[in-house]
């Protein structure tokens, strides 16, 4: 027998949502307000790294507000999340442009890959600052994309500078085997063209182990490490994958000292549980480490003590937590950069913002006003170069803390620059787009 | 009172067969379609249509597809994913390999690629029933996983196994806008429905439910198991490698093979479970149900102006998912489409008790 009562309700229950659903605020941009979409991922596998980082976004954002805004304009932001989905991504970015959006910032390379079809069309820029797609970095065929701060093969390069460097000179890796452990996705696999073309030239094997999303499971990987025996092993993995390998490298009895990550696996949830087993540990260090500097402090006393916290003081200093301020401070320097052409003091739209974020000079001084002394080198981004700096450090895990362990390294421009623009070239035959003409680029 | 056949005299075989024999069923039809067709397009935002219109109409008629192959054949398939992203992959080679291949027929192509997988991994079907087959078609979905990671032909080379597709455009109608692409995939749903609906009506279909409620009984009575059961898969996949394809094409753009795991399989499941098996509207509402429902729960909180906590938030709108699934299953196992057909059914009376 139909029980009809309890059915009417719940069809009230979704018939009331659905009808909510199309009477939906028809989204208006705030006039007096920037707004910066928040795409984080508190669910999920990635979560442990995505949460740091989402509270540092929204912690500098705070802080602008808490300053008196970009010039005297309120930041006003909303979180979407997304749990590192590509299709809830997509739904966030819908969801979010409406309302006035000023910059995306999705930290993962698989949302970045859908929306860099999008943000042209909805004319708003993505920064994807150390993640994305690397070949974005040239301006000239990537209008809305700014891959700030580095790329996945600046991040090899480096890394293999730095073992270079370990080894007593380049030429002495002719005949070494490094394998790299990745998460088989668009992120893991970015660094591969950059490696095979490394090892041509310098003459060492390259072994590809891919690790299945989410990255669990990783004993047959390290099985094959085991047998392999390379002398250096790069992790490019992201979320719990890069605890597994740790525990994983612990359990084979692969010594921790030759393993270095790229800079999306050397935070401290990655090396927290491994604790003491994970000692000796190198990541990269994209401009940043862990460590705190004056932008720590303000953030400390306007924000946090005033009970406007997104996260645990205590997490205040962390790598992921500071590039999240870092990333948010590009967003806010584009609006700034923006208002300096197009007017101080009022809210900038996405095309706007992504001429400011093609014309950042931030030097040594402007960093160290904003607080970023010692944090950050200077970044500055043109038509052609819309990554800004190709600098990193390389930090070791002491079992307790992150420690830098290398000086600033610089990626190799010769061999980098033909590549990025062969790749982005590519893109463009694919995508039947024709390069930035000289006069689009002083427009 | 409202809902009567009185008057509503049949004087042709051709009338009396067709599919809404009610002339109120027609009315509605007719008023719904152009409903959807004219005014949503005009009405809609871009967000309604791009992030909840869009994909429930693509995972509608891959659970369509779905529901031809559980609902009403019987055989439990959980390589879904697998056979769109088979479809998206094959229709993404046929568009970017061949110079001024038509739209509609890489579609198409993706959905005969999609058949022919969908027949080789339904061959075990014709040994093995229930679970088993369900395991047997999980290794369809796994290996299309590591296929189409591992072999870069699939993914026309590209380093990061990350394809994307762009410019879409059927006889000079460029497929750009939000609203475009909205009656594109509505033209399309609409087209495929209709062939589902009548090749199930037809003697294919009728094959099918033999073979689903008893058979040994069907292979007794002269229907060749071979037959019923592969043409099931065949036709299924081909349905579900279209709404891949158009997955990809339309609503993603730019994919990676993770876009068609195991949860998506999971997701059209549900979809045909809740809807209704053996039903095509049941594919529709579920459909609904799955999609704009999470949609619905995570907005509700700032509609009703409280703030949540995003990780919060999509907690609670998994919990309630959850136990909104268990109480339909509880309130009516067959499903969404049941409780339609039983209202009708109880409209018939109205306002009469019996």
């Amino acid at each position: 027998m139909l029980k009809f009562k309890p059915l009417a309700s719940a069809a009230l229950l979704v018939a009331s949502g659905l009808a909510a659903l199309a009477t939906a605020p028809a989204a208006f941009a705030q006039a007096k307000e920037q707004f910066f979409p928040v795409l984080v991922y508190r669910t999920g596998a990635y979560a442990p790294n995505g949460v740091p980082f989402a509270n540092g976004y929204v912690d500098y954002l705070k802080l602008v507000n808490a300053k008196g805004g970009i010039n005297g304009v309120k930041i006003s932001f909303e979180e979407c999340e997304t749990g590192y989905a590509t299709d809830k991504g997509v739904e966030c970015y819908e969801r979010l442009k409406g309302k006035g959006a000023t910059v995306f910032q999705p930290l993962s390379t698989g949302i970045t890959f859908a929306l860099t079809e999008k943000a042209p069309i909805d004319k708003i820029p993505l920064i994807t600052a150390g993640y994305g797609r690397s070949e974005s970095a040239d301006g000239g065929v990537f209008k809305w994309n700014f891959p700030l701060a580095g790329t996945y093969w600046v991040a090899a390069d480096v890394l293999v500078q730095n073992i270079g460097q370990k080894e007593g000179g380049l030429d002495k890796l002719k005949g070494k085997k490094i394998a790299l452990v990745y998460h088989d996705s668009p992120y893991g696999k970015e660094p591969i063209p950059l490696l095979t073309e490394r090892s041509k030239q310098l003459g060492f094997e390259l072994q590809l182990l891919p690790v299945t999303a989410p990255g669990v499971e990783q004993k047959s990987t390290w099985l094959q490490v085991r047998q392999n025996k390379p002398d250096y092993v790069l992790l490019w993995g992201w979320g719990v994958m890069n605890s597994t390998a740790l525990k994983e490298a612990q359990a084979t009895g692969y010594p921790r000292e030759k393993m270095y990550g790229v800079w999306w696996s050397g935070a401290e949830p990655d090396v927290k549980d491994v604790g003491e087993g994970a000692k000796g540990y190198n990541a990269l260090a994209m401009q940043h480490g862990a460590g705190r500097s004056k932008v720590h402090t303000e953030v400390l006393k306007l924000v946090h003590e005033k009970g406007q916290g997104t996260g645990p003081a205590e997490e205040v200093g962390t790598v992921l937590y500071t590039r999240g301020l870092m990333s948010a401070m590009l967003g806010v320097e584009g609006v700034k950069r923006a208002q300096e052409r197009y007017g101080k003091g009022k809210v900038m739209t996405g095309e706007q913002v992504r001429w400011g974020l093609e014309n950042l000079a931030l030097d040594q001084a402007k960093l160290d006003a904003l607080g970023f002394a010692g944090v950050m080198r200077p970044i500055s981004t043109s038509c052609a170069d819309h990554m800004g700096a190709n600098w990193a450090r390389v930090h070791t895990w002491s079992g307790k803390a992150w420690q830098f362990s290398s000086d600033w390294i610089e990626a190799d421009a010769q061999i980098l620059k033909p590549m990025v623009k062969a790749a982005a070239d590519k893109y463009a035959a694919e995508k039947k787009l024709t390069r930035r003409t000289p006069e689009d680029c002083q427009s | 009172m409202l809902y009567r056949e009185n008057g509503q005299f049949k004087t042709s075989y051709r009338a009396d067969q067709q599919i809404f024999p009610i002339r109120q069923d027609r009315v509605v039809i007719v008023a719904f379609l152009a409903l959807a067709f004219v005014v949503i397009p005009g009405l809609a935002s871009e967000y309604m249509l791009r992030a909840i219109l869009v994909p429930f109409l693509i995972l509608s008629l891959a659970a369509i597809g779905l529901n031809i192959l559980v609902g009403y054949c019987g055989q439990i398939s959980l390589g879904t994913g697998a056979f769109m992203a088979i479809g998206a992959y094959a229709a993404y080679n046929f568009n970017v390999r061949i110079e001024g291949m038509p739209l509609l027929l890489s579609l198409v192509m993706g959905g005969v690629c999609s058949t022919a997988v969908g027949v080789l991994f339904g061959i075990p079907s014709l040994r093995i029933k229930g679970l088993y087959l369900a395991v047997a078609t999980l290794a369809a979905q796994f290996f299309t996983d590591w296929a189409f990671l591992r072999i870069k032909w699939f993914t026309n080379d590209s380093s990061s196994g990350s394809v994307n597709v762009s410019g879409l455009q059927i006889l000079g109608w460029h497929i750009d806008t939000p609203a475009d692409k909205y009656l594109f995939c509505l033209g399309l749903v609409c087209v495929c429905a209709l062939m589902a609906k009548n090749l199930v009506r037809g003697h294919i279909g009728r094959e099918w439910m033999a073979m689903r409620d008893m058979d040994v009984a069907a292979a007794v009575i002269g229907i060749r198991p071979v037959y019923a059961k592969l043409s099931a898969f065949a036709v299924s996949s081909f349905f579900v490698g279209i709404a891949g394809a158009l997955w990809g094409f339309v609503h993603l753009g730019s994919w990676e093979p993770a876009a068609f795991s195991i949860d998506r399989s999971f997701q059209l499941l549900f979809m045909v479970i809740i809807g209704g098996l053996g039903s095509i509207m049941g594919s529709f509402f579920g459909a609904a149900f799955i999609i704009v429902l999470p949609i619905v729960l995570d907005n509700l909180p700032y509609w009703f102006g409280i703030p949540v906590d995003t990780a919060l938030a999509s907690h609670l709108t998994n919990m309630v998912f959850g136990a909104l699934i268990v109480f339909f299953l509880v309130v009516e196992p067959h499903g969404l489409a049941r409780l339609w057909s039983t209202a009708k059914e109880k409209l018939r009376l109205w306002p009469f008790p019996h």
